[in-house]
């Protein structure tokens, strides 16, 4: 693999103008390097999901059922009753274009199908053909086209280069939102067996073990006692860290990889610090010891099967409510689809800060309260003791995960944070962050490594905002709450901006939170010496 | 090209309206067939067209968060760009409806040299149609009083307003020229625009020729050719209480104007004219985010199969055990 990557400069000459006849001809070359290879038959099997064989995506021959074309129409037609914005979306598009250049995929690849209207248009063009009198009718004139393998083809290299990140959706006039087009494509792909692995596979691992990595509960337990070690060294604190412990007030959900990525692992340092410091009563779960999700990218249903542990896990322990780490799609789940899916939490109350007494109303139902809310609340309070100096030698933007942003409008809570644990922090551009943020380029299940040129260009967008305040600012620290930024991001940005390196918002809190007790420390939650002389912020 | 077929179609209808003008037969078809046929056709249209949407289900809450939540009592909420009560929502939606504010977003996106991106102000898309979208509702209100008798005084008012300029015998309207300038714009621009190009259908062509060819043939009656207004009225007011004769002296120009008029009715339940209503249902924008503190029910919310604790620990029993975890069933 590492041979075939490009190099930046190979990537930055970029045509828009679109090339070749007209669209409506499906044409797709699977290059090494822009596609996710098919998901595994074992993973579909475990899963009970149909057509598991051995095929990839570059084969001409996809062994697909025999009534394929009825599976996938069937299946349009549930959905199209079902899911209210995909009947509209497929009815009301009028090609403005505006959604275009909104798309980082279109951005750093100049693909005329990856320009948000035009993804669309590859399904609304099958949906024409097969539910519109005009397009029975009128056919190819009227934009409609037969399902045929090749254009299942295209669906599949089309709806796998979307990051189902919503940004088209916030420029639509319409509101049109291709990540609703995407899930439903996706969703219909699937019921012939078309699936990416780096998808598949994590789900399966957390339908079974709990978690995407399929840590079983004595994994997961060895990772968090290590985690404690680590921090009694740094601080000199035996700290506590509960798992499976009924009747604790708080159910603390993360995504797995807090557990043993990097930098993900710094974060998870910092969460523990602070429960330590607050006296926190909560418990992980061994079970629910995911709060990804990857079903979101596989289907609805899916989605549903694999959160289902969260509340029943939350009851099973007698919580009181949950509180939720630093990530992305999570909380696309946690915020928009939880409490309909697998709620009513009526077995939970509704949540109450116990350092600072304040309800949280906005989580009055799910009862699923974000991190950042919880410390944002703990420090405008005065709960936290921090020394922002120790996060002296970083020089802080921050960037907005798509899920946090556009799916939940967490905005406020992470800058107010940030401005408090480090003393150096500055915005990107105004039209790269916010509602208006860049996607890492490599979300909803993308980020696996045969798909590095993919990844690359749909992160250019972002990337290039970062190396813009790198040069103006001397920002050298993108910090984010996103499990998948923690891991992608990092790539990225030593392709595009090397010099720059990527944090979660709690492994800065951790590095500032002055603890009672604690010793002199010499070193940040990563190792590194801290540089500056201790107390010298406004601790 | 795309285009030239819809220019086709157009200059066609255009064709058979003017030539049919002659005729008695075809003046019939034209001026009273046509546009019934075309009403009906609107109206249950647009009917089915709206109740299939209406009857499909909204599982879930997804309004896309254009601005910050209401969260902590002291952190400002969007109410319009991230609307937690009712009263946000219709706000921002009428703020969809009449001002296009999603399109007031658009910025341009241009890389430069050394992969550098620079994002630049482009209103004139949300400008221009801005600009079509209320001439078009000013026009159709001031035809009001073709179909009334006596005008109402609002009509009356919207003229003189809309006529301000008194340029001209008759005064021309500041609508009519916007909205010729505005269809001119969004024309050309997909035509010049390599990517719009790459989009755009026929049918995307042919709403834009038969409006330029409403609009042309509406200003050159009023101005050039002029028709005979009176009998119009009395046509117009004859198709509103269901007595319709065809105006022998209106001219072809006229004949023109309610062929396409109607074309554009006839075609709008099955084009994507339908975003006029499609917009008030887009769930994206007509769903507040509050999804955490009020439970949004899902119609259809089947049961699935899921993987219970007990199974979990029936797994890994002697690992739980071995890490000194606590069992539900030791």
């Amino acid at each position: 693999m590492a041979d075939a990557k490009p190099k930046p400069e190979d990537l930055a000459g970029i045509e828009y103008r679109p090339r070749g006849g007209s669209w409506l001809e499906p044409a797709v070359a699977f290059r090494k390097g822009t596609f996710c290879y098919s998901a595994a038959p074992k993973n579909l099997e475990y899963l009970g999901l149909p057509n598991a064989r051995e095929w990839q995506p570059y084969e001409q021959d996809w062994k697909l059922p025999p009534d394929w074309q009825r599976i996938i129409l069937d299946g349009m037609k549930e959905r199209l009753e079902r899911y209210r914005s995909f009947r509209l979306f497929m009815d009301i598009c009028v090609r403005c274009g505006a959604c275009a250049d909104k798309c980082h995929f279109y951005i750093g690849s100049g693909d005329p199908k990856n320009m948000p209207v035009l993804r669309a248009e590859l399904i609304r063009s099958v949906y024409r053909r097969y539910f519109t009198a005009t397009g029975r009718l009128f056919g190819r004139l009227a934009g409609a086209r037969d399902l045929t393998e090749a254009v299942l083809k295209e669906w599949f290299y089309y709806f796998y280069q979307c990051t189902e990140c919503r940004r088209c959706s916030v420029f639509c006039p319409f509101g049109i939102d291709t990540a609703e087009v995407t899930m439903i494509g996706r969703e219909l792909l699937g019921l012939v067996g078309c699936n990416i692995n780096w998808i598949v596979e994590p789900a399966a691992n957390c339908y079974r073990t709990g978690n995407h990595l399929g840590i079983q509960p004595h994994g997961f337990k060895d990772s968090l006692d290590f985690a404690a070690d680590e921090l009694e060294e740094m601080t000199g604190l035996r700290i506590e860290v509960p798992i499976n412990k009924k009747g604790a007030e708080v159910l603390f959900l993360a995504p797995s990889a807090d557990y043993f990525g990097t930098p993900h692992y710094y974060t998870l340092l910092g969460y523990l610090l602070m429960f330590h410091e607050i006296g926190l009563d909560y418990t992980f779960s061994a079970f629910a010891s995911e709060g990804g999700n990857f079903g979101l990218f596989t289907s609805h249903e899916m989605m549903k099967r694999l959160n289902a542990k969260v509340y029943a896990e939350a009851k099973r322990l007698g919580v009181k409510w949950i509180l939720g780490g630093e990530c992305g799609h999570m909380w696309r789940v946690l915020h928009q689809y939880l409490d309909t899916m697998n709620g009513p939490a009526d077995f939970l109350e509704v949540p109450v800060s116990p350092v600072t007494g304040t309800t949280f109303e906005n989580a009055r139902s799910a009862r699923a309260v974000h991190i950042c809310e919880f410390t944002a609340d703990l420090i405008r309070n005065g709960k936290l003791k921090l020394d922002p100096g120790r996060n002296d030698r970083w020089c802080v933007t921050f960037h907005d995960s798509c899920n946090t942003a556009r799916a939940m409008g967490l905005f406020e809570e992470p800058r107010y944070i940030l401005k408090s644990v480090c003393k150096r922090f500055h915005e990107m551009p105004e039209n790269t962050i916010r509602e208006q943020t860049f996607c890492c380029g490599s979300g909803s299940g993308l980020g696996t490594d045969e798909n590095f040129e993919m990844r690359m260009r749909g992160g250019l967008p972002r990337a290039s905002a970062v190396r813009y305040v790198k040069e103006t600012s001397g920002v050298n620290l993108l910090a984010c709450i996103c499990a998948i930024d923690k891991a992608t991001l990092p790539p990225l940005m030593e392709y595009w901006v090397p010099g720059v390196e990527v944090a979660g918002v709690h492994e800065l809190v951790g590095n500032a939170l002055v603890l009672a007790g604690e010793k002199v420390r010499s070193t940040d939650l990563r190792g590194e010496p801290i540089s500056v002389k201790e107390g010298s912020g406004d601790a | 090209m795309n285009f030239l077929k819809a220019l086709a179609v157009a200059l066609g209808m255009i064709a058979l309206a003017v030539m049919g003008s002659g005729f008695p037969v075809m003046r019939t078809f034209v001026a009273v067939v046509a546009p019934y046929a075309a009403m009906g056709l609107f109206l249950v249209g647009v009917t089915i067209r709206v109740f299939r949407w209406a009857g499909a289900a909204v599982p879930f809450r997804i309004p896309t968060t254009c601005g910050q939540q209401t969260s902590l009592p002291w952190i400002k909420p969007a109410r319009l760009e991230s609307p937690h009560r009712p009263i946000g929502v219709i706000l921002r939606v009428a703020l969809e409806v009449l001002l296009f504010r999603s399109l007031f977003r658009n910025v341009g996106a241009e890389l430069r040299p050394g992969a550098k991106l620079t994002y630049g102000e482009e209103k004139l898309l949300w400008f221009g149609a801005l600009a079509f979208h209320w001439s078009l509702l000013i026009i159709m209100l001031r035809h009001l009083r073709f179909f009334m008798e006596p005008v109402p005084r609002m009509v009356a008012v919207l003229e003189r307003v809309d006529g301000f300029l008194q340029a001209g015998v008759p005064a021309w309207y500041v609508t009519d020229a916007v909205i010729f300038a505005a269809l001119a714009y969004l024309l050309l621009r997909r035509l010049n625009d390599a990517r719009l190009r790459y989009i755009s259908l026929v049918a995307d062509y042919l709403v834009l020729s038969l409006l330029l060819g409403v609009v042309s043939t509406g200003i050159l009656m009023r101005h050039f050719w002029k028709a005979d207004i009176l009998a119009i009225k009395e046509f117009a007011l004859g198709l509103v209480h269901f007595s319709p004769r065809a105006p022998e002296g209106a001219g072809a120009v006229f004949y023109a104007h309610i062929f396409l008029v109607s074309g554009l009715l006839a075609c709008l339940p099955f084009s994507k004219l339908m975003h006029m209503a499609g917009i008030f249902l887009s769930p994206t924008r007509n769903l507040p985010n509050n999804s955490r503190m009020r439970r949004h029910l899902n119609p259809w919310n089947h049961p699935v199969r899921v993987h219970s604790y007990e199974e979990w620990e029936d797994e890994f029993r002697d690992k739980i055990k071995a890490a000194g975890l606590p069992l539900e069933r030791p």
